[in-house]
């Protein structure tokens, strides 16, 4: 690949490929280095709600939100919601894609209806799932209420994070599986029929070839994943449980939200974001290590 | 009466469709009612509108009374703020702190020459939201205070006599059990958890909520909430909740719907629930004062308002607040508000208005409906009971049903919960008063 | 692995009942939500509703397009449409520019910008939400289409996509068009931009999409309901209070609201697949 190279050929002028970079540059300035910035700077204050005043309070946000034990623990509930709705999310797209794989025919047809979940927004599947496990009204709850079993994900904690994950991970299955089922694709097909002319199993040769030939896939899917259960999950969230039961599924962009809008903590959220921005900075960086390019819209 | 003001809402409809469009001063209120009470809302707006044509009041529903709230707020940061806004009580301190942001209601009256006379006024009603000078800050739009409703169908069906003793906490139990074990669904439930089991309740048997005369005094108030009365009453509750004779639905008013599906026998919530009952209950009901504990010493005083009351914000035209001013005068007249009071269940805010319900026998023909009223200002409040003004206290309600929710699912004891609820609660309000010194 | 299977066999079969149940799961509450918005709000509200569809598809859609909760669903499609457009193209339109500008050109302050677009790759929305809101509130642009939409082209992503495929290209064909005395717009316009087509369908597949669901942003401009976009305009529907949702309708506005980017997905399949999988290499 030529990146980083230097294109040998060029074209003369300056004030031309100014004009062109202009739109990107300002639109990036002002939406984006100004507010982070900013985001940076607001940290250092509490301002009251209305913005009429603000008290400078030097690290004092960041001290209060350390010691504060339920921000310590949506670290923990983060932590916990994103490697779950990544494992589950990963692992069921595999499954799919080494049946989808296994195909000559007819893998077409799969692959357009597992595409699906795609386009659904986190935020309508939140509500979809929402729906289904209602406590007054929900279809999944009423036939688990015949089986004997009282669905509350209102009250129990272990039930709420459950079902965000199952939303949040269905939304993800058609991504993984897309990149998997491409992985799978290119591996030769004649070093598959080769193991198995020597008498191997499908369980061998998936361990021995096939898992450390998909491994850059997996790696990067992990990552990926990671990340968007940081953020693009929020819609999930809102949408069933507003960051409950206690808080049980806040996570830490749902804090930012809920104390910064919510709340009218400015400072609290302030410093929230730029606690966030470390830790994305930290992903990206080792994405990029490791994975070569990032692709964060 | 209901009779005059159909036909008077009809007369309304019909001007306000002729009426011309052009040059009319806009003001905008944002509130938060739906349902029930924003169709009589609506009507109220209309009404206003009919009757003058100077100014048009628009009305339009930002959420619920948290939700309302931020809205506004936002909306100010951005200086695209309405004049009115419905903010509910325990928004007041945040309100009065942001003495940039609004406009207070007895400086637009005074402006306009359309001065609000405090003694026009019920003084429990509208203390809550006076300086300590008696001037009008906000103007008390509708306010209530818990209640009990009692769905005698059900007491009947499980073999109690529905006009059975309710006025205690100790007469209650012993009935929630019967109701639980004559297999009743739901024996009992409550909405506005911590308005009535909490600030209500402490305000009922004379105890402090927090330090500083419940935060009337001062920013450097403390929550103290936590103290054996309060943690008896969670406690028992909490064990109902385990047993299945506490039918918990939510935080806020959303058990109303059960209670008015006839699933639920004995409900705490609002005198403006009524509004919602009269309307949708197809059994026999009715009204009851909150119960108290019968062995506290102090107990019963009287339970403190909840509801909203109207804020005008800072920023607009003189010509804008002359609207608004003509728009509180309005409401505040005693035909609309013996009228609001009857449809609603809130509270009338001025005498006049109560005497007008009274002397029309509205309370006679509908015999429960003046108990919110002999609650409020049966007995001269302490500093204990005159209700609440803490910072931040929306966020502390979300911590104290935070915490009142593990309760339920029986994850915390009673005690544990709300010294757990006291701690964070304090956290806030010690960054709320460093906002605002 | 592909095809080591036989035709016929035990094996053959399991591997489609795999599928199938992987698609059922797929497919499951999106089948539930469909068969809610084509029955009455008294069957659901008595659970358990229907598993197969009613009859009142026709009465709800359009009960949703028309009236929807508290602004008719139309309008919100509409918006929506607006902002998914706006990024998809937008993005794509500044991008293609400074791409080129970046790659085709030796001029000061080149190497900043780069790196400057590089360090936008790192940090989503969510990240400065309340400055930026901010920054939109100061410009008077809440409730506004451009509200919604330049925060979120602010990111250079595709600009660094854009910048990876010119560097693939010959530099013979530049060399060319000098030669030939066209200049660099012409160049731009005649070929780099038609040799880009298919990097920049897939990009619109996947910007369309990223556009048209947003969530957080949408919720935190609009305070308008008349502004709301569909996907957020959805938790908007349900009451605050102690009021019944009206599920049907807002079960029609959930299927609705995942219509244009299934179409646009399927209808472009190959593409976006195409360019997803090899923009992530």
């Amino acid at each position: 690949m030529a990146a980083g190279m230097e294109k040998r050929v060029t074209f003369k002028g300056i004030w031309l490929p100014l004009l062109l970079v202009a739109p990107q540059v300002v639109v990036t300035a002002v939406f984006f280095f100004y507010p982070a910035g900013q985001a940076i700077w607001q940290s250092l204050f509490i301002p009251d709600p209305f913005g009429l005043s603000s008290r400078f309070v030097g690290l004092g946000n960041f001290e209060f939100l350390l010691s504060n034990s339920y921000y310590r623990a949506s670290f923990v509930t983060t932590a916990i919601f994103s490697i779950l709705v990544t494992v589950v999310s990963m692992g069921v797209a595999l499954w799919l894609a080494v049946l989808a794989d296994r195909l000559i025919k007819g893998s077409g047809t799969y692959r357009t209806l597992l595409i699906w979940p795609y386009a659904v927004a986190p935020a309508v599947a939140g509500v979809l799932w929402m729906f289904m496990f209602n406590t007054r009204i929900g279809v999944v709850t009423w036939y688990l209420g015949k089986l004997g079993y009282d669905w509350n994900h209102v009250l129990n904690g272990t039930e709420a994070m459950g079902l965000v994950v199952v939303a949040s991970a269905w939304g993800r299955i058609s991504y993984n599986f897309l990149f998997f089922l491409a992985g799978l694709q290119a591996i030769p097909r004649s070093v598959i029929e080769a193991a198995a002319i020597d008498g191997a199993h499908f369980w061998t040769r998936f361990r021995t070839i096939v898992w450390p030939l998909l491994s850059p896939t997996t790696f990067f899917l992990l990552v990926v994943n990671i990340v968007y259960a940081f953020f693009e999950t929020f819609g999930v969230i809102h949408t069933i449980t507003a960051g409950g039961p206690q808080q049980s599924t806040t996570i830490l962009v749902y804090k930012v939200y809920a104390d910064g809008f919510v709340g009218q903590d400015l400072g609290s959220s302030a410093a929230q974001s730029v606690i966030l921005l470390a830790v994305v900075s930290v992903l990206t960086v080792i994405q990029f290590r490791y994975i070569e390019r990032r692709v964060h819209y | 009466m209901k009779y005059l003001s159909v036909s008077a809402m009809a007369i309304a409809a019909t001007l306000s469709l002729a009426a011309p469009v052009a040059a009319q001063t806009e003001i905008q209120w944002w509130h938060a009612f739906t349902g029930r009470l924003g169709e009589l809302l609506d009507a109220q707006v209309a009404a206003f509108n009919a009757s003058q044509s100077d100014y048009v009041v628009v009305a339009s529903h930002k959420g619920n009374y948290s939700e309302a709230l931020n809205a506004g707020i936002a909306a100010f940061r951005a200086g695209e703020q309405p004049h009115i806004l419905q903010v509910f009580e325990v928004g007041t301190a945040t309100m009065m702190a942001a003495s940039g942001a609004i406009k207070p209601v007895y400086e637009v009256m005074e402006e306009a020459g359309l001065p609000f006379d405090p003694k026009a006024f019920i003084e429990s009603v509208t203390g809550y939201y006076t300086t300590p000078d008696g001037q009008m800050l906000s103007f008390p739009y509708n306010a209530s205070t818990p209640v009990m409703y009692v769905n005698r169908d059900l007491l009947e069906g499980a073999g109690i006599d529905p006009d059975t003793d309710l006025s205690t906490w100790e007469a209650v139990g012993p009935v929630v059990d019967q109701l639980h074990a004559a297999g009743a669904s739901c024996p009992f439930t409550t909405a506005w958890q911590s308005w009535v089991h909490l600030e209500s309740f402490s305000a009922y048997h004379d105890l402090p909520f927090a330090t500083r005369a419940n935060g009337f005094e001062g920013f450097d108030t403390e929550l103290v909430f936590n103290g054996p009365t309060q943690a008896r009453h969670i406690a028992m509750l909490g064990q109902w909740a385990e047993d299945g004779k506490f039918i918990y639905a939510g935080r806020r008013n959303e058990s109303g719907a059960n209670f008015r599906a006839g699933e639920c026998a004995i409900f705490t919530e609002s005198s403006a629930g009524y509004a919602g009952v009269k309307a949708e209950a197809d059994f026999a009901w009715d009204i009851r004062p909150l119960p108290y504990w019968e062995d506290v010493e102090g107990a019963p005083l009287n339970t403190i308002i909840g509801g909203a009351s109207l804020w005008v914000m800072a920023g607009h035209d003189p010509e804008e607040y002359q609207g608004v001013a003509q728009f509180l005068n309005f409401l505040s007249s005693p035909e609309i508000q013996a009228e609001w009071h009857q449809n609603t269940g809130y509270l009338p805010v001025t005498p006049a208005a109560a005497e007008l319900t009274a002397e029309q026998g509205f309370y006679e023909a509908n015999p429960g409906t003046e108990i919110a009223g002999i609650q409020m200002s049966g007995k001269t409040p302490t500093e204990n009971s005159k209700g609440l003004r803490l910072g931040s206290f929306d966020q502390i309600r979300t911590i104290i049903d935070e915490e009142l929710e593990a309760v339920w699912a029986g994850d915390k004891d009673a005690q544990d919960a709300l010294d757990s609820a006291v701690a964070r609660g304090n956290e806030l309000l010690r960054r709320f008063e460093a906002a605002n010194r | 692995m592909s095809g080591m299977v036989e035709r016929r066999g035990a094996a053959y079969w399991l591997t489609h009942v795999g599928l199938i149940l992987g698609v059922a799961f797929v497919f499951f509450p999106i089948w539930l939500a469909f068969v809610a918005s084509t029955v009455t709000q008294a069957e659901i509200v008595r659970p358990p509703m229907p598993l197969l569809p009613g009859r009142h598809l026709v009465e709800n859609y359009r009960e949703a397009l028309v009236a929807g909760v508290n602004v008719p669903v139309a309008r919100m499609m509409f918006n929506s449409m607006v902002m998914a457009l706006g990024i998809a193209l937008g993005k794509i339109a500044i991008s293609l520019l400074s791409a080129f500008a970046i790659v085709y050109f030796r001029f000061p302050g080149r190497k900043v910008f780069f790196w400057l677009i590089f360090l936008t790759l790192m940090l989503p929305v969510e990240v400065r939400i309340v400055p930026t809101f901010e920054v939109i509130a100061g410009f008077g642009m809440l409730n506004s289409y451009s509200g919604l939409i330049l925060p979120l082209i602010a990111s250079a992503t595709a600009t660094f996509l854009f910048r990876q495929f010119f560097m693939t290209v010959p530099d013979e064909l530049a060399e060319a068009a000098r030669v030939d005395g066209a200049g660099p717009m012409r160049f731009f316009r005649d070929i780099l931009v038609p040799m880009s087509r298919t990097n920049m369908a897939a990009l619109f597949v996947i910007l369309f999409i990223y556009g048209w669901n947003q969530y957080l942003w949408p919720l935190l401009i609009t305070t308008d309901p008349r502004m709301n976009t569909i996907v957020m305009g959805i938790k908007q529907m349900f009451p605050s209070g102690d009021d019944l949702a009206n599920w049907p309708v807002i079960m029609a506005t959930s299927i609705l609201a995942m219509l244009p980017p299934v179409a646009v997905v399927i209808f472009m399949q190959n593409l976006f697949i195409r360019g997803l999988v090899d923009s992530e290499k």
